[in-house]
């Protein structure tokens, strides 16, 4: 050993050298404590299926067929359900049959019709303005669910299948170890390629010879194994084998699903992710993302819903069935949703024709699991589906809803790189709008 | 694995140290170097007179090829070429670094690379929270990259900012009074504090802070028939201060009702003896070049957070302020010093030879930098957008990271390498930090994978590389940016035969190589 090796070796020994890099946003990270938790955790997982553009609420969940093909276009026929009363739009049959199993939130609101505030509304539970970015839902699971509380799974406790929505679905300021990992690839194809996991044509033996000639040529690293900043490289690398050549591939192979139930879910991509999100969910993975994109439909809305909604409808209302019947549903949470809903007037006119904005006055989400009750309605909307009339949800009224459910003290403070005092949930003196929990259906 | 690199040490380091046993510390091929090309400076007195001090030893001298890797990913964000390598290691100049230095100055790249910076620290982003919208995002990023081009002297910088009005879309200075979270007159003085003073809102006492406030109570907004322009100007009709403002070094300053209050708070902070602007600037430069500040963190000054060396802080203040505010001034004195020119490899196993500068720091690269450099050394490009707000935004295919106008154009890796959200200002937002996400995307995704295997070099070589040893020296200089060792000639030799096919041993090379820390890190 050369006498620089083993200089290196003693520096590296102590703990006091601090890398000069190191970032300020990766304070704290013990689980923050607070009061006892009012109640016993019910959920387990949460499968989060972000509507991303905001999904129409009476093209779903809030049919108006009684206001004219004004408002409700080209669905004037919603299905009843097996729940009596409980109507939906005409293309949603297998969600009609597990009607029993699911609450429909037809109060939501916030009035925010701008994309990225509205989704940092609904994603976070908090509202914009201010001097604090909060973290996602998400992020927070993976904070009080995740490594820190006892999670051992190889896989991330929070992921998003597939892509990332963008920074209001991540980690704010808890730092990067609360970022989501969004798989890439796409579920519907074999191999289902997870970005940085699963490598297409690659052996595990190449994997391995691959390592190996990496560490010979790593000549640096090698120089001082021990410097703070290698060794945090270095760290990282373990832990990214651990996964790309542990059990995490085999996770995501879904042709260990029989070939039935892969086509009930529907061999879409979004079928496929619905599916994916089952199997995470039995690991144990706490929190699933499953970003579903194009339902910003401005244009061309009614095409757009004939050709999504029966994908939509065989993936969740499959999953919902699936994870029912492997007794999972009531440990798991099944959230349903984008940022607004959609102008409930149908814009006719030119550039439109035919298409519905943004409409954040509002909308409808779904729950189903996880300590939820089924065959619910909570909130109501007018005739028109323009304004909330019975029970108003805002968004952390759902938000605490589905944290009270997982278990986290809705009244327990976030590590703040800075001090700043940061709640899980808008506190009393924030003196926001609120509908209150959702103790109905909990 | 320790074996494996011990053996690994001992094969590099073994040519320097095969006459005779060292008394001293020998130079570490290819890192080090024996001796300096420039005499001490008063830098250099000062940060080793206190190393001395903690009977610490710095560090050997950086090569030259690592001093041209270091010195271009430090001032201009960007990896120098294989030609721009070998320019430089066979000039014989003895004043080559001060020389690359200046030359570095006038390149685009150092426009873009701190344009990206103060847009960082200015928060410069079309959306949420800040909501500049995209149009005048993209005028402000223009202007301060013409400031750096043109090096306008900081503290007329800083007025322009400080006393803009008019459009947002035609005087881009007015911006800085729109990229922040909250209008109210106490939000706009820490976000003037932040920025110019280093000083984070939560240091001053409330008032101070009320104290400080009162200059940005006349700030008036407006908006016009032009879709998203808004007018940012002296308010009149605001009430005006009566009273005289006591300021936290205890200047008592007026304020005629007449006069804009920003350009009395201007005046005030850009006198030469300001306690805070200079202060801020030289220490901040000092923590852009050498990842650490003399007060660290670096926009966190305060009286309980002392620097680790007063004296060097208060030389590089009166140099900036005696140099008319010249940025380019600072970054001179330091990278033509012994100590940013030290190696990264401690010599000494005191802990406190990183934090005192015995050492250069390894960090890794930033997110923009890094995919910027994957970028060129395999010839290929990445493209950027906005989704939000509608109409989206796309940059044309082949644009550079560094140059993005507006914190709202991204990509999935920018995201996943840390690049800040520009949210507040702080430059701990840009993390840099390695996680396991990052390594398997670099490991294994198909990202790297495809950039590999569309790589302009690997076409180059399978074409004609000719001999092992020429391969190796074109890989190496092309994404190390200095010749292989011996050994590593070696070791590309072994690799090449042993593979059943030239091509998946030129893969496996470049994968390997774009995976070292050598490569990911400034080092």
């Amino acid at each position: 050993m050369s006498r620089r090796f083993a200089l290196q070796l003693a520096l590296g020994g102590s703990a006091s050298i601090i890398c000069s890099n190191q970032p300020l946003f990766a304070a704290g990270g013990s689980v923050p404590t607070g009061k006892p938790l009012p109640s016993p955790a019910r959920a387990k997982s949460v499968i989060q299926i972000w509507m991303w553009g905001g999904p129409c609420h009476l093209d779903t969940f809030d049919p108006k067929p009684e206001a004219g093909a004004d408002y409700c276009g080209a669905f004037a026929k919603p299905l009843d359900t097996k729940v009596a009363g409980m109507r939906i739009n005409e293309l949603l049959p297998m969600l009609a049959a597990q009607a029993d199993k699911y609450a429909i939130l037809r109060g939501m609101t916030h009035g925010i019709n701008a994309h990225e505030t509205a989704s940092y509304v609904m994603q976070t539970g908090h509202p914009e303005g201010g001097r604090i970015v909060y973290p996602s839902v998400g992020a927070v699971a993976s904070l009080f669910k995740g490594v820190a509380a006892g999670y051992k799974g190889q896989i991330p406790p929070y992921i998003v299948l597939t892509e990332p929505q963008g920074r209001f679905a991540e980690e704010g300021f808890l730092g990067s170890r609360y970022k989501p990992f969004a798989t890439g690839g796409n579920p519907a194809k074999t191999p289902f390629a997870v970005e940085g996991i699963v490598a297409e044509g690659f052996t595990e033996e190449h994997q391995r010879a691959r390592r190996e000639l990496l560490h010979r040529m790593d000549t640096l690293a090698n120089a001082v194994p021990k410097h703070p900043a290698i060794a945090a490289m270095r760290h990282a690398e373990e832990e990214a084998y651990d996964l790309i050549l542990g059990d995490g591939a085999k996770t995501f192979d879904l042709n260990k699903e029989s070939p039935e139930l892969r086509d009930k879910y529907g061999r879409s991509s979004f079928g496929q992710t619905c599916l994916m999100a089952r199997r995470l969910v039995e690991l144990g993975v706490p929190y699933i993302t499953i970003n579903y994109k194009g339902w910003d439909t401005h244009k061309q809305h009614f095409q757009i819903m004939r050709r999504q909604l029966p994908e939509m409808d065989k993936g969740v209302g499959t999953l919902i069935e699936d994870l029912s019947d492997r007794g999972l549903l009531d440990s798991t949470i099944v959230w349903w949703g984008g940022e607004f809903g959609r102008t409930p007037k149908v814009l006719n006119e030119s550039p439109w024709n035919g298409g519905r904005n943004h409409h954040g006055q509002a909308f409808c989400h779904m729950v189903a699991g996880g300590g939820f009750k089924g065959g619910q309605v909570v909130g109501a909307t007018d005739a028109r589906g323009e304004e909330v009339t019975a029970r108003p949800i805002y968004p952390w009224d759902l938000v605490g809803s589905i944290y009270q459910l997982m278990g986290i003290d809705t009244e327990a403070t976030l590590p703040h790189p800075l001090g700043l005092t940061a709640r899980v949930i808008p506190g009393k003196d924030e003196k926001l709008k609120s509908g209150g929990r959702l103790v109905e259906i909990m | 694995m320790k074996v494996l690199a011990s053996i690994l040490v001992g094969l590099s380091v073994g040519l320097s140290l095969a006459a005779s046993p060292p008394a001293v510390s020998m130079p570490l091929d290819p890192f080090e170097t024996s001796s300096f090309s420039l005499p001490p400076s008063r830098i250099d007195a000062l940060i080793f007179a206190r190393l001395a001090k903690d009977g610490v030893t710095p560090a050997l001298p950086c090569s030259d090829a690592v001093f041209v890797r270091r010195v271009f990913l430090d001032v201009i964000g960007t990896l120098p070429t294989s030609d721009e390598v070998n320019a430089f290691l066979t000039e014989k100049a003895s004043d080559k670094r001060a020389k690359l230095l200046e030359a570095l100055f006038t390149r685009d790249e150092f426009a873009d690379f701190w344009a990206l910076k103060w847009g960082d620290l200015l928060r410069v982003k079309a959306e949420f929270p800040i909501n500049l919208w995209p149009n005048p995002a993209q005028a402000y990023h223009r202007l301060l990259r013409t400031c750096v081009r043109d090096n306008l002297p900081l503290d007329r910088f800083a007025r322009g900012l400080l006393t803009a009005a008019g459009s947002n879309m035609r005087v881009p200075q007015a911006n800085f009074f729109r990229a922040v979270q909250s209008r109210e007159p106490r939000a706009l003085a820490a976000a003037v504090s932040l920025a110019f003073m280093g000083v984070r809102q939560e240091s001053w006492t409330p008032a101070e802070l009320d104290s400080l406030s009162v200059f940005f109570s006349r700030v008036g907004y407006k908006s016009t028939r032009e879709w998203k322009e808004e007018i940012v100007f002296f308010d009149e009709d605001k009430p005006a201060a009566k009273a005289p403002v006591k300021m936290p070094d205890g200047q008592l300053l007026t304020l005629p009702p007449e006069r804009d209050p920003r350009a009395v708070f201007a005046d005030w902070l850009l006198q030469p003896n300001n306690p805070w602007f200079a202060r801020n600037l030289a220490n901040r430069a000092w923590y852009w070049l050498l990842g650490r500040g003399l007060i660290q963190e670096p926009d966190d000054i305060r009286k309980d957070n002392p620097p680790s060396h007063p004296e060097l802080l208060a030389y590089l203040e009166k140099e900036l302020v005696s140099h008319g505010y010249d940025m380019r001034h600072l970054f001179r004195l330091i990278v033509n010093s012994r100590t940013y020119q030290l190696s990264c490899i401690p010599t000494d196993a005191n802990p406190r030879t990183l934090e005192l500068f015995g050492a250069y720091p390894i960090r890794r690269l930033d997110a923009e930098v890094l995919i910027d450099a994957i970028c060129a050394v395999t010839g290929t490009s990445e493209t950027y957008s906005s989704v939000i707000p509608e109409p989206f935004t796309f940059l044309p295919e082949g644009s550079r990271a560094i140059g993005l106008p507006d914190g709202s154009i991204s990509s999935s890796f920018l995201e996943l390498f840390g690049r800040p959200s520009r949210d507040s200002g702080l430059e701990a937002e840009r993390n840099s930090s390695p996680s396991p996400a990052q390594r398997r995307h670099f490991l294994n995704s198909s990202q790297i994978r495809g950039k590999i295997e569309q790589s302009s070099i690997l076409r180059k070589l399978l074409r004609n590389g000719g001999a092992p040893n020429n391969i190796a020296n074109q890989l190496y200089t092309a994404i190390l940016c200095r010749p292989p060792t011996a050994g590593e000639v070696t070791l590309v030799r072994e690799t090449l035969s042993a593979a059943p096919n030239r091509k998946e041993a030129l893969i496996d090379l470049t994968w390997a190589l774009l995976n070292t820390s050598e490569f990911l890190c400034r080092h």
